[in-house]
């Protein structure tokens, strides 16, 4: 792999992926104050007879956007993911019970955030959407992967739930890499050991099996980028050619990508398992980088789960 | 549009055309009166046969449907799903009942479908479902979630350029959820003026009376601060109601809100304005007087 370059955030995919998807005249945007940091805010300028502003009223969002779609359009609401989830019981009862295909965009997630400090840093967004029957659960790792996989939300016939990221990090594809929404997309290979990362650690992921590769450890790097459903025909091959697993996300390690695989792991192998993620505990200001180190969430976190993974065998 | 005189006998058949054009019908107020008794009892029977459900709020509710479904709305029966009907937005999801009684008046459900009314694998769900009943345009059941679902309905008519209606039915007691008071602020910035709200004042919430558990005071004028326009009406006076919807129905200005003074359990003796007949139903011996007092 050549070596990466620092694109937009995923957010900034976000809005990009709304740009090529907005000449179905069924799509509509709907935004909750935050348009301009969710990125909601380029479509808004192209189309604003398509656009809703529902000011800082997050539970009206979610059943007004339930609403258009049961009236034949495809509504894209976004705000931070944090906010997201004051409105989960609106997400559950209005939107994914009935099955409309409403997309939820949730920036800012992760501790990545950073400086706004602990009440803006979701940890848990993924799990929480994760347990909702009919939810597709994405989170992408750069701008480009983010802009793909929101245009082929389109053809989606059902809810779905994207977080996206705050701050630039390196663009692990290039444009017109082949992405599919439900399908891990394997960036590195190696038949030691296979890291299954989403989200800004999947750049971090790629660097530890650098690093690894001289310890003699090979490792495959997959971009798990839709947490749910979850490609377990990836994950059994996987299993099978490497033999042992390390998850890696900005995420609580209970109940988001970790957590499903364990899922998945515990009644179908014996593959052992290491999980870097936010162990069980909140955030608070500071710079990504800084962060990220003080929660594990790099580099020197994945090579010493890997080790612990491979004497696991 | 041709005026067209109400006829029970039309509407409650399975092969009647669309029911009403919304353009201020001939309407017969005591057919619409004797729909709203059989729909009452079918509210008690259905509770009754169950042993469980919602009949107070229910029959408080269920004068201001008829009043609706009987003249101004939109909807044909042997369509239900047609794209460019008016919706009708339960968002008071437990007084499914008065939902399906109206369905079964005019012959969208059929005997054996509220009969079902809370058993597995029931099209009458316990509370108001979109994927279960045909005529049912959302999925209720979490109080306070109806007049956004509705907005979000009425602001897609207008991008369509459809003149369609939303109408939403809300409980007094769900207008505690502030989700109601984001709905209403919303509705009037992005000037709903398709967007109709009927509010069942009965008075008594789940656990008793209002004034107990949380008295909300005017609701009509907070309505209006937000930009509404707003008319009081009692709930159960079928003449005024079908005033009042008609009113509602043609009134372009923003959206409106009709707060309809109701009784809970209104053509009962004993369930009326009787907090325990909110969640309960009826005993052998209660439906047995229920009926007799309907009949």
């Amino acid at each position: 792999m050549s070596a990466p370059s620092f694109g937009g955030a995923s957010r900034d995919g976000y809005g990009k992926g709304l740009l090529r998807i907005a000449e179905d005249p069924r799509v509509v945007v709907l935004e909750a104050d935050l348009g301009k940091s969710t990125k909601s805010c380029h479509f808004r300028n192209e189309y604003p007879e398509r656009t809703v502003s529902l000011g800082i009223a997050e539970q009206n969002m979610m059943l007004v956007a339930a609403g258009m779609a049961s009236s034949g359009k495809i509504p894209f609401a976004s705000t931070f993911a944090i906010f997201t989830e004051r409105a989960f019981e609106q997400v559950r009862n209005g939107i994914a019970r009935p099955g409309l295909p409403v997309h939820i965009c949730g920036s800012h997630g992760g501790i990545h955030t950073g400086t706004d400090g602990s009440s803006a840093q979701s940890i848990e967004d993924l799990a929480v959407y994760r347990t909702i029957p009919k939810m597709t659960v994405i989170h992408p790792c750069d701008d480009i992967s983010a802009e793909e996989l929101t245009a082929q939300l389109i053809d989606l016939n059902g809810p779905s739930y994207m977080r996206t990221a705050r701050n630039k990090v390196p663009r692990m594809y290039e444009d017109g890499s082949n992405l599919k929404i439900g399908s891990g997309s394997v960036l590195r290979e190696g038949g030691d050991l296979a890291i299954i990362s989403c989200g800004v650690m999947v750049g971090v992921a790629i660097s530890a099996a650098e690093t690894l590769s001289n310890e003699g450890i090979s490792s495959t790097v997959v971009d798990m980028h839709t947490i749910k459903p979850l490609d377990v025909g990836l994950i059994a091959e996987l299993s099978e050619s490497c033999g042992a697993f390390v998850t890696a996300e900005d995420h609580s390690v209970i109940g988001g990508l970790g957590g499903a695989l364990a899922e998945w792991l515990s009644t179908n192998t014996s593959t052992p398992l290491e999980m870097v993620g936010v162990t069980d505990s909140f955030g608070q200001s500071g710079s990504s980088s800084e962060l990220m180190d003080l929660m594990g969430l790099n580099e020197a976190g994945i090579c010493e789960a890997a080790r612990r993974a491979i004497s696991r065998k | 549009m041709v005026k067209q005189k109400t006829s029970l006998k039309t509407i409650n058949s399975p092969d009647a055309p669309l029911l009403h054009m919304g353009d201020g019908a001939e309407v017969d107020v005591s057919e619409l009166e004797e729909m709203a008794r059989r729909c009452r009892v079918d509210i008690v029977s259905m509770t009754h046969a169950a042993k469980s459900g919602h009949p107070g709020g229910s029959l408080s509710a269920v004068d201001c449907m008829v009043a609706l479904y009987g003249t101004c709305l939109r909807f044909d029966t042997s369509n239900p799903d047609w794209e460019d009907r008016d919706r009708f937005i339960m968002s008071k999801g437990h007084a499914s009942p008065a939902m399906y009684s109206v369905l079964h008046q005019i012959g969208v459900l059929d005997d054996n479908d509220i009969k079902g009314f809370r058993t597995l694998g029931s099209v009458c769900q316990g509370h108001v479902d979109m994927n279960w009943t045909k005529g049912v345009d959302f999925s209720a059941g979490s109080l306070g979630m109806g007049l956004s679902f509705g907005l979000g309905c009425a602001l897609s008519a207008k991008m369509d350029s459809s003149d369609r209606r939303i109408w939403v039915m809300l409980g007094d007691g769900e207008t505690q959820e502030g989700q109601i008071w984001e709905a209403a602020m919303a509705a009037n910035y992005h000037n709903a003026t398709n967007l109709k709200v009927i509010v069942d004042r009965n008075r008594i919430q789940n656990d008793d009376f209002m004034e107990v558990q949380m008295e909300i005071g005017d609701i009509g004028e907070k309505f209006r601060s937000f930009g509404w326009t707003v008319k009081e009406v009692d709930g159960h006076d079928m003449s005024s109601l079908i005033d009042v919807v008609d009113w509602a129905n043609n009134e372009d200005e923003g959206p409106v809100a009709i707060v309809a003074n109701t009784i809970k359990g209104n053509g009962v003796s004993f369930m009326e304005n009787n907090p325990s007949f909110h969640g309960k139903a009826p005993d052998d011996e209660e439906l047995r007087i229920a009926l007799e007092e309907l009949s």
